[in-house]
């Protein structure tokens, strides 16, 4: 117990736990953009075009340095953006293959390079695999002014330009109509996609890296509809997630911080499918179990007026074969439990007949005159 | 003499690397095409953990119950992806961003927990490791055969098997689905033979290229194909030569520079898409710009012979048409107007004539063209 006080407390910790927060806020925070603007795989290409970057920024810089690491994966980042977008407009190609061939031999020669610098550094290299699954141990104290640096930049950007993103996320054609130049904010947006994805590298490393972007925004936009909502959630569910994720790998002896980060934001996305309100499948099938218990209950009130006016009479006591006769199906108990509880229908008795009978009240009888004026309205306009 | 085949290393690293290209290829060609490269990305990210479960369940790392155990993982990612899409909640790359990797940082996490002590080390989880595969062998007729081998030749007969028995339906389901389900050719089972033969090719390939490097070798060789050729079955077998050229130089490459084997493979299947993309006859990026000059040195020679055209036989021919003028009225510079007189020359509708520009009978026809009655736009 006062070991675990102690970990608290250790300036490590703090640091390694502040820093996870804050870069799963800024991914999240720019991840929702990436997901409206569907380039949700597009992270997922520039993730693993930055391992080139960051063998690069560690040859240059001749150490781990992350101020250079970073701006090398920063500029393959964008160099894969740039080279997807000339396949995509000068070939054939589509945007699927393009994402492939970016993401896999970016990667491949990131592979040689990595193998390359191991085998020349020996141990002066081993903190390069931690960009491979993250290691959120592995972060600095330094780092952390880098990081907030980022950070603040990032904010900056989308607070000052949030009506021009928000326009470009949502109609671009509506956005290049009013003279916004939505070429270079497209451009930016996707710059700040790469500037995110360098940012998480440390957390989850380059495979996972487009988990980090896309689940919380995808948890976030489950439970909103508002930009502003979704992006201040996401960034809270990116926070919470970088967190648990280093407090729990930093625990489990020897687990990347990067699948456990993954997991638990995935973990966010399950819960949020299931369980948002208006959305959630939960909440869907439920509707959906209303909804057929609706037109359940209007079928059976339905053949109970059509057998009324049958015999012209309001009172007509329908026998429960009838009943099931004239509806085709067997009438469900919950069904005429639920218009006897309604007052919609009354179980009367019709001596001598022993048999249970159903009669219209006056209100059942209103409701199904109305249902019945509705659904001849709507063949009507079907027939027209 | 086959024995010794057998136990030569850089054979067994060749033969494999080979073997995965080739069954990487075939299916990619058609992957590609039908626009599902990133379903790849998927599959091969997601085998991982289906290839943790069936070890943990069967105890078993190789074998024909571990192919298809970890191959259905891949099939399962790719039904949950759609059925994601298809609920509206999220898009379909969405969908596919989150469902892979929920998978594989599942099963990079079960490695780390309780897979530690077999091959299974959570980086060859990502590049393999195909200088080792020599180094675990399965006995067959009486030969030490690496079971990487073994498993992916068994692999690329049942792909090639499959593309060739099936290239009608897989041809015209690529193309047209619409007319494939029309025509009774069951577009659906062809997508999802493919995709899970794609699987069981990635769990095959695993052990020797791991899980991203594998995407290189079947999405790379057959868009470089593409590039290259109209025709499904020269892009096929375009496909197919990349991929073993890049083996070839990939694995000489690796060895002379002391770096990954896998790596470097993947990497020279870049540089021929890199070389496909500048110089491809016809589409390729120079081809495209020398098109792209030449058709504006075609129109500025057509601008040049109107101009002069406008000023022969008057009295201010003698300054209109020269150099200088040319610049100064139509704003060129000395360069483009430069190209636009050497052009014309060329093409026979200028001459220089006592020192000035004039037509000659072609461009004076190709003048009247342009200001006739005729003309459209006059």
């Amino acid at each position: 117990m006062t070991a675990l006080a102690g970990v608290f407390t250790g300036g490590i910790v703090q640091t390694v736990l502040l820093g996870a927060a804050l870069l799963g806020a800024i991914s999240g925070m720019l991840g929702a953009f990436a997901l409206l603007r569907r380039q949700s795989l597009i992270g997922d290409a520039l993730a693993h075009a930055a391992l080139p970057g960051i063998c690069l920024g560690f040859l240059i810089a001749g150490g781990r340095e992350l101020g250079s690491i970073l701006a090398g994966a920063f500029f393959t980042g964008t160099l894969a953006a740039l080279v997807m977008m000339l396949i995509i407009r000068s070939t054939r190609l589509k945007t699927d293959a393009a994402l492939g061939i970016v993401l896999s031999v970016f990667f491949a020669v990131g592979v040689v390079l990595l193998t390359h610098l191991q085998g020349q550094g020996g141990a002066a290299s081993v903190g390069l695999n931690s960009f491979l699954f993250g290691q959120a141990a592995a972060i600095l104290r330094s780092d952390l002014w880098i990081m907030g640096g980022v950070g603040l930049v990032t904010l900056a950007l989308v607070a000052g330009l949030w009506k021009e993103f928000k326009l470009v996320s949502f109609d671009p054609d509506f956005a290049r109509a009013s003279g916004l130049p939505v070429t270079a904010l497209e451009g930016l947006l996707t710059i700040m996609v790469a500037l995110a994805i360098v940012i998480g590298l440390q957390l989850v490393g380059v495979v996972l890296m487009v988990a980090l972007l896309i689940a919380p925004a995808a948890a976030a936009r489950q439970w909103t509809a508002s930009l502003g909502a979704m992006v201040a959630l996401s960034a809270l569910i990116g926070a919470a997630s970088g967190a648990g994720g280093a407090l729990i790998s930093a625990f489990g002896r020897g687990l990347a911080t990067g699948p456990v980060v993954v997991l638990l934001a995935t973990g966010a996305v399950v819960v949020s499918l299931l369980l948002a309100p208006g959305r959630g499948l939960v909440w869907q099938a439920w509707a959906a179990r209303r909804a057929r218990a609706r037109i359940g209950d209007g079928r059976v009130l339905l053949t109970l007026h059509a057998l009324a006016r049958a015999h012209d009479d309001p009172r007509y006591k329908t026998e429960h074969g009838m009943l099931h006769a004239a509806l085709g199906v067997t009438p469900s108990a919950q069904h005429l439990a639920r218009l006897e509880q309604r007052g919609l229908i009354r179980a009367v008795s019709h001596p001598p007949e022993t048999t249970p009978h159903w009669e219209l009240t006056s209100a059942g009888y209103r409701e199904a005159a109305l249902l019945a004026g509705r659904s001849e309205t709507d063949a009507e306009e079907q027939g027209a | 003499m086959i024995a010794a085949f057998f136990d030569s290393i850089p054979a067994m690293i060749l033969l494999t690397g080979c073997l995965v290209g080739i069954s990487s290829a075939v299916l990619g060609t058609f992957l590609v095409l039908r626009g599902n490269s990133m379903l790849t990305d998927a599959i091969s990210h997601s085998i991982v953990f289906g290839i943790v479960i069936t070890w943990m369940l069967t105890a078993q790392i190789s074998g024909p119950l571990q192919l298809l155990g970890a191959a259905l993982t891949g099939v399962l990612t790719v039904l949950a992806v759609e059925w994601l899409a298809r609920s509206g909640l999220v898009k379909m790359d969405a969908a596919i961003g989150l469902v892979f990797p929920a998978l594989f940082a599942a099963g990079v996490l079960l490695i780390a927990l309780h897979a530690r002590d077999i091959h299974l080390h959570v980086d060859s989880v990502l590049l393999g490791e195909i200088g080792f595969v020599w180094l675990h062998r399965v006995s067959l007729w009486g030969l030490e055969i690496p079971v990487s081998v073994a498993s992916l030749g068994v692999v690329m007969a049942v792909n090639l098997a499959f593309v060739l028995g099936f290239w009608k339906e897989l041809k015209l389901s690529s193309f047209d689905p619409g007319l494939a389900l029309v025509l009774g050719f069951a577009p659906g089972v062809m997508h999802y033979a493919l995709l899970t033969l794609t699987s069981v090719t990635a769990v095959a390939a695993f052990d020797a290229v791991g899980a991203v490097l594998f995407i290189a070798f079947v999405i790379v060789p057959p868009a470089t194909a593409y590039l290259l050729t109209r025709r499904l079955w020269l892009m096929m077998a375009l496909a197919v030569a990349l991929s073993l050229a890049s083996c070839l130089s990939g694995y000489w490459l690796a060895v002379k520079w002391d770096v990954s084997i896998g790596g470097m493979m993947a990497s020279m299947t870049g540089l021929w898409f890199a070389l496909a993309l500048l110089f491809a006859p016809g589409r390729g990026l120079l081809a495209q710009g020398l098109r792209r000059g030449r058709v504006r040195a075609d129109h500025d020679s057509a601008v040049l012979v109107a101009h002069l055209a406008t000023h022969q036989g008057t009295d201010a021919m003698a300054r209109e048409n020269t150099l200088d003028a040319i610049m100064t009225h139509l704003g060129w510079t000395h360069a483009r107007a430069r190209a636009a007189i050497l052009r014309a020359h060329d093409r026979g509708l200028i001459e220089r004539r006592a020192g000035l520009l004039s037509l000659r009978p072609k461009g004076a026809a190709m003048a009247r063209e342009t200001f006739g009655p005729g003309a459209a736009g006059r």
